[in-house]
């Protein structure tokens, strides 16, 4: 039995529908993300499973058990808020201690836990500080500590490392990963950051205006995007319009604008339809000799690059007019604007979407 | 000098000699008038040189008779009182406004009373808590029912104690309310998540945080409140003297200025003092 179980989940504010019939199941122990652009109603569904919020339809069951009617303050389910909601009244102990606190814990058990727990997040030193005096990764950490003190079934936390710069994120990020490994408590996290969630999880499910797209393996879910949505919203990606004009089940013939292309087998696809043809900037090649080895070869005219430093981002037109990405490590000679450059890739890189 | 200082004394410059001319300089008046002698028939006696002009007679006198430390305690007792009424019923109301969508039409109706001049106020208590009044009657027959005496609410502490908590309620609910309008929603459902009742909830996070505007709020209640005289001398009994009608006693109908003026310089250190030690305890909190 899964340890968190969404079925059939609607909710409409008005005529709007934040979310229609979810739903998941989350398994004990496991680093869940709900990803999806702003408005996917991924916070909406976080705060029904702390209990702010209450289905219009569907149920949320906790270890099989509805949770419909019980408060968030009765549910075994902590939350880390966007902006850590820190008490400013009090100190990082204070904090800390607050959920053994509403739990009524002898003092002496409460001193030393909330001792342990500042302790396990490095935070030691600090544990008279107010909030106002901690930096961001600090706050961060000390909201970690308060939602897992009392070690809750579930931890959701909300955007938790959106506040931080790039360079505190990334380290709070594999904290993140120790932590939850370490205690074995599950988490749902929200995102918007598609990067985030792929770094983090164990499974990912995509929303999109309020339904769940699809809910795989962060490898799965980048490298085999089940729809349009789900393969431009994790990671770059081309997309050509393309209609099939033969399916095997050794591979798919595409034309796209003029140009064939030859593709993986897609499941369902019939010579007739329409959709597109879809490839990751990575698995693109780019040079000036002849890409003979490659079933996919084309020229190309650089539109424009951006140079980052380890890698370039090229956009190359094609003859037919499709534009194309392309990742280059910056390891040799690189290209500028306006140069004319072949352009190819494998016979089974790149994937065709009917949706 | 350049510009920003010429800017500066033109901003500052208007206000402070309103607070020199109007504040400063008869404090200092009074101060001075303390250490004088009463005129014959009434005001100061005239100044016969720096030696025989000062004395310390009037501060001798106070101490003299524990009566007039009486009445300042009793004077601290009402604006305490006051006080802490005042406090708790503007704290609900506070809150429910300051969570309203109609916020600020509800802040208007709490300021609205300041729009009726404030002696007509007073004076209506006087008709609410007459003898022939709706409320005093129902009183007295609910008391009759009881088998007990029959009371009169006018000229009585607790006339003076309704029209006192009557008066100063907005200065209470205003500083309140600007601070709880301030809260942030979302600690409260930070704390319920954390498993927090709403006891719990208003104890452990609203109320600590409020506590800079309880403090504000009792100060701009308590200082006037001790220092209130139309309202004692309106509603209240003869016998229920507070240090304000003390005082005008003195300039008025005694016309001892000097123990006058020394009355009102024990009434300001009282309220300073007492102002600073709120202010050490509040400190903590701020």
């Amino acid at each position: 039995m899964a340890l968190l179980e969404i079925r059939n989940v609607t909710r409409r504010f008005g005529g709007f529908a934040a979310l229609e019939d979810v739903s998941l199941s989350i398994e004990a122990g496991e680093f869940f993300t709900l990803l999806g652009p702003s408005g996917c109603g991924k916070t909406t569904l976080l705060r029904m499973i702390a209990g702010f919020e209450t289905p219009d339809a569907g149920s949320i069951l906790l270890d099989g058990r509805d949770l419909a009617g019980i408060p968030p303050e009765k549910r075994p389910i902590h939350t880390v808020f966007q902006n850590y909601a820190l008490f400013p009244h009090m100190t990082a102990f204070d904090n800390i201690a607050f959920p053994l606190k509403m739990a009524n814990l002898p003092k002496h058990e409460i001193r030393q836990r909330a001792k342990q727990a500042l302790s396990d997040v490095k935070l030691s030193d600090k544990a008279n500080a107010y909030p106002k005096d901690l930096s961001g990764g600090q706050q961060q950490r000390v909201a970690l500590a308060r939602g897992l003190i009392n070690r809750p079934r579930l931890l959701l936390l909300d955007e938790s490392l959106a506040a931080l710069d790039a360079k505190l994120r990334e380290e709070m990020q594999i904290e993140l990963i120790n932590l939850q490994r370490d205690l074995g408590i599950t988490f749902v996290f929200v995102t918007h950051a598609q990067d985030e969630a792929l770094a983090l999880s164990h499974r990912i499910a995509v929303l999109n205006c309020g339904r769940v797209e699809q809910v795989d393996f962060p490898s799965r879910i980048y490298g085999f995007p089940k729809n349009r949505f789900v393969a431009g919203f994790v990671g770059h990606i081309s997309q050509i319009e393309a209609e099939v004009k033969e399916s095997t089940h050794g591979h798919l013939r595409l034309m796209a604008k003029g140009i064939e292309i030859i593709a993986p087998p897609a499941r369902n696809a019939v010579a007739g339809d329409r959709g597109v043809f879809a490839i990751r900037p990575e698995q693109v090649r780019i040079g000036h000799e002849e890409l003979a080895d490659l079933r996919n070869h084309f020229f190309g005219t650089v539109e424009s690059l951006l140079y980052q430093g380890d890698v370039s981002e090229y956009k190359v037109r094609l003859e037919n007019g499709a534009m194309l990405e392309v990742l280059l490590p910056n390891t040799g000679r690189g290209f500028r604007v306006s140069d004319v450059v072949r352009i190819g890739w494998r016979h089974d890189a790149g994937m065709y979407l009917h949706e | 000098m350049n510009d920003s200082r010429v800017e500066k004394w033109l901003l500052a410059g208007p206000p402070m000699l309103f607070m020199l001319a109007l504040f400063a300089v008869p404090g200092a008046i009074m101060l001075v008038a303390s250490f004088r002698y009463p005129g014959e028939f009434g005001g100061l006696a005239p100044l016969n040189g720096l030696a025989q002009g000062f004395t310390l007679e009037t501060y001798r006198f106070f101490f003299s008779d524990f009566i007039y430390t009486e009445v300042f305690i009793k004077s601290v007792a009402m604006a305490t009182l006051t006080t802490l009424f005042c406090l708790l019923l503007a704290y609900p109301l506070a809150l429910v406004i300051a969570r309203s969508p109609k916020r600020d039409a509800l802040v208007l109706l709490v300021i609205l009373p300041f729009a009726s001049n404030f002696l007509i106020r007073v004076y209506a208590w006087m008709i609410l808590l007459g003898p022939q009044s709706a409320l005093s009657e129902m009183c007295n027959a609910v008391l009759r029912w009881f088998g007990a005496h029959p009371v009169e609410l006018l000229f009585s502490p607790f006339a003076v104690l309704v029209a006192m908590v009557y008066a100063h309620l907005p200065f209470m609910v205003l500083p309140l309310y600007a601070n709880l309008i301030r809260h942030d929603r979302l600690l409260l459902d930070a704390a319920q998540d954390l498993g927090a009742s709403a006891w719990q909830r208003f104890w452990r996070v609203t109320f600590p945080l409020s506590l800079p505007g309880v403090y504000s709020g009792s100060a701009l209640v308590f200082i006037p409140a001790l220092g209130m005289f139309v309202i004692p001398e309106i509603l209240g009994g003869t016998k229920d003297m507070l240090i304000g009608n003390l005082i005008k006693e003195q300039f008025l109908v005694t016309r001892d200025w000097p123990f006058g003026a020394t009355l009102a310089i024990m009434l300001t250190l009282a309220v300073m003092l007492i102002a600073w030690l709120a202010g050490k305890a509040g400190g903590r909190h701020a």
